[in-house]
């Protein structure tokens, strides 16, 4: 009798590139990035976390509604998204509004899904997402269909979509990696393990070692990175994309991560299940310092370069909020409108009964 | 007598019945160290144990399942959906396994399970938080679906609903966890499931409703009685099975009514009880039997929440028209 998953969670280890105080750790899989191409991606890193910083203010201050904080989190999400090309799918989940945003979404609109107005999901045509899934896994199976999709249609793209830890337990979790896996469809499914769905450790979430071990299961590929280390999830990404595109099928990617602030701004107090221990644990493993550090011995990057990028971030910020806060308030009669491409007759009635309502 | 919050008096519910029966158990995303995302279980995993009252991995469909389990166990589930609108996840395990446990077993099995979920509108949810989806269960014959409209009903109705042999749906409205106090007893008592409650007497109107939509209905029959007009209200307190007979006496002495509810106007129960209505007491209505409802879209987003949302003025303006029909 042949016990083996001791023999299987030995084969997942961290693949890392830089080190916490971004050294290169492992020269072989250094990605080819133009020195341009390394400043972008620091400079999407600093402009998220300001916009974190700003977001969580402006939430405070009523100016926003529903937010998930993503400090901590910018290695893993901006690395992966780094690595896709025009054409490529996005399924993000509550927390991955910053990938929408360099996908091209513009930041009032960005606000407004906040906000809970409907202009923040209206994408143009071609812009190739979905709205942040609310339902935890639900965006799972859907990537799985739009890979599935591509691959019927013969294009060379893939669809990347993003849950947490917490969300590796849901039905869908595994039925998307499995459906994936069986029509060999160009997914790459991002797990960001940040340690806690809310207040539950991912201990409590799993008798698993690792969340990347569960591909095995559903026979694809699996690697579990260093989510506060850019250039590891960018390449991890590059590399599950090439294969994705070679017909070589899905990848599901961890990247170890963790969320400095609360689970979302309404209500959650981390510490009732977070030591002061642990969080200082991970700020020193945050991804922005270590690759500044990497940039500045590289003499790629500098205080005056940030410096320049906080405040076009706040500047832009400063204008969508604005927008934002001016942009018409959603009607009821709008959400009718949008409910069928036609009006059925229930709703032609109600219509006329909420313009009445409404002008008033 | 304590004065107590409806979320007070469900950790009261709860408390009580871990201390009556070693057989319950609590379990759900975030209830036990973390006390749940509203507070409902604060401070239980402490006092009774993480055998007893516990964190599950994120998943409705093993919660739903894991309950039909453990109550074959001989235990008494109380899981937690920890918004309503997460329910779709369990739909099978609910309607269509639970809910038949009973019958399918030829009566030899049953699921002694009470379901809890806060559900309902107006406190700014993102999407998929607030849905009024108890019509859904509703139509599912072999369970039993409970909304208390306060505090001291909530107490009462929970330990009944936890005390039932048979599944409970227990929908607690997110907008009346926090919103008032009320007395409520500290010793345990039960309010009988199935039973409506006349909040209300009144002789020209009946307007019946439930959960926060009662509060509205109070409302409205407060400024209806500055114009003569005396409205009762019946809060349904279970939507299933509805108390026919208590809405019949009411029908039968007032001959109008306005039914009021959250849900959007193709879903709820009004169409349900307003059929049983007519079926039963035709000849006793002077007026046909009008709603009052949200339209029939996806919940608004937060901005338009609102006006989507009936209110008190919507149903001041319902009841005028059987009144002067
Ligand atoms: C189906 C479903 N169940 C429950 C929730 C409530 N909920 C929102 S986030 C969350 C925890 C998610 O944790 P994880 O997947 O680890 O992602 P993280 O928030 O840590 O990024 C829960 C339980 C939900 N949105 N959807």
């Amino acid at each position: 009798m042949k016990h083996v998953l001791e023999n299987v969670e030995n084969q997942f280890e961290m693949f890392q590139i830089l080190d916490e105080n971004g050294k290169v750790v492992n020269k072989d899989d250094m990605p080819d990035l133009s020195d341009d191409d390394l400043k972008e991606l620091m400079r999407r890193m600093v402009y998220i976390r300001i916009l974190d910083q700003r977001s969580m203010a402006l939430n405070r201050q009523g100016r926003l509604g529903f937010y998930a904080p993503t400090a901590g989190q910018e290695a893993s999400q901006l690395g992966s998204h780094f690595a896709l090309e025009k054409g490529d799918f996005l399924l993000p989940g509550y927390r991955d509004v910053p990938q929408l945003i360099w996908h091209g979404l513009p930041l009032y609109q960005a606000f407004l899904f906040s906000k809970g107005h409907y202009h923040g999901n209206q994408f143009p045509e071609g812009f190739n997402a979905l709205s942040p899934q609310i339902i935890i896994g639900a965006q799972y199976t859907q990537a799985a269909g739009v890979a599935i999709g591509m691959k019927k249609r013969g294009k060379k793209s893939v669809a990347i979509t993003y849950t947490g830890d917490g969300g590796t337990s849901q039905g869908d979790f595994y039925e998307a990696i499995n459906f994936a896996g069986a029509f060999g469809a160009p997914a790459i499914f991002v797990v960001q393990n940040n340690h806690f769905a809310i207040s539950v450790p991912v201990e409590k979430q799993t008798k698993a070692k690792t969340l990347a071990q569960k591909a095995v299961a559903a026979g694809i590929e699996g690697i579990q990175v260093d989510g506060m280390d850019v250039l590891a999830v960018y390449a991890a990404t590059k590399h599950a994309r090439e294969r994705a595109i070679n017909g070589e099928g899905p990848t599901l990617i961890e990247t170890l991560t963790y969320r400095f602030g609360p689970h979302t701004t309404a209500g959650d107090d981390p510490t009732r299940y977070r030591t002061e221990e642990l969080d200082n644990e991970w700020e020193k493993k945050d991804p922005l310092v270590r690759f500044r550090k990497y940039l500045e011995d590289k003499n790629l990057w500098s205080e005056e370069i940030e410096n320049k990028v906080i405040e076009e971030a706040k500047d832009d910020i400063k204008q969508a909020i604005k927008k934002a806060d001016t942009y018409p308030k959603q009607k009821v009669t709008e959400l009718i409108s949008h409910m069928f491409e036609e009006l059925p007759a229930n709703l032609q009635e109600q219509m006329e009964e909420y313009k009445e309502k409404e002008s008033k | 007598m304590a004065q107590m919050t409806m979320i007070q008096a469900i950790t009261d519910a709860l408390r009580t019945e871990l201390k009556n029966d070693e057989n319950v158990l609590i379990y759900g995303e975030d209830v036990g160290q973390n006390g749940g995302v509203f507070r409902a279980t604060e401070g239980l995993q402490k006092e009774f144990g993480e055998d007893r009252v516990f964190d599950t991995p994120l998943a409705e469909s093993g919660i739903g399942g894991m309950s039909i389990g453990l109550a074959l166990q001989g235990y008494r589930p109380v899981p937690e959906i920890q918004f309503f609108g997460f329910v779709y996840e369990a739909m099978d395990s609910i309607n269509g396994q639970m809910a038949r446990l009973r019958y399918r077993s030829g009566d030899t099995l049953h699921a002694p399970i009470t379901i809890r979920a806060p559900f309902g509108g107006g406190v700014h949810t993102p999407e998929l938080h607030a849905d009024s989806l108890e019509g859904l269960i509703a139509q599912q014959p072999g369970i039993k679906v409970v909304i208390p409209a306060t505090p001291k009903e909530a107490k009462g109705l929970l330990i009944a609903s936890i005390r039932d042999n048979d599944p409970v749906l227990f929908l607690e409205h997110m907008k009346l966890y926090r919103s008032f106090r009320d007395e409520v007893p500290e010793e345990e008592y039960t309010i009988e499931l199935g039973k409506a409650d006349v909040k209300r007497e009144g002789k020209d109107v009946t307007i019946i409703a439930y959960g926060a939509m009662v509060h509205s209905a109070l409302k409205a029959a407060d400024e209806l009685e500055k114009n003569d007009i005396d409205a009762e209200v019946i809060d349904l307190r279970t939507v299933s099975p509805v108390d026919m007979e208590t809405i019949i006496a009411s029908v039968q002495k007032t001959n109008r009514v306005v039914f009021v509810q959250e849900a959007q106007r193709q879903a709820g129960v009004a169409s349900h009880v307003i059929s049983e209505i007519q079926e039963r007491a035709i000849l006793h209505l002077e007026a046909p039997i009008l709603r009052v409802t949200a339209p029939d879209t996806v919940y608004a987003f937060t901005q338009a929440e609102e006006v989507w949302l009936p209110d008190h003025k919507d149903i001041i303006e319902k009841v005028n028209q059987v009144i002067n029909f």
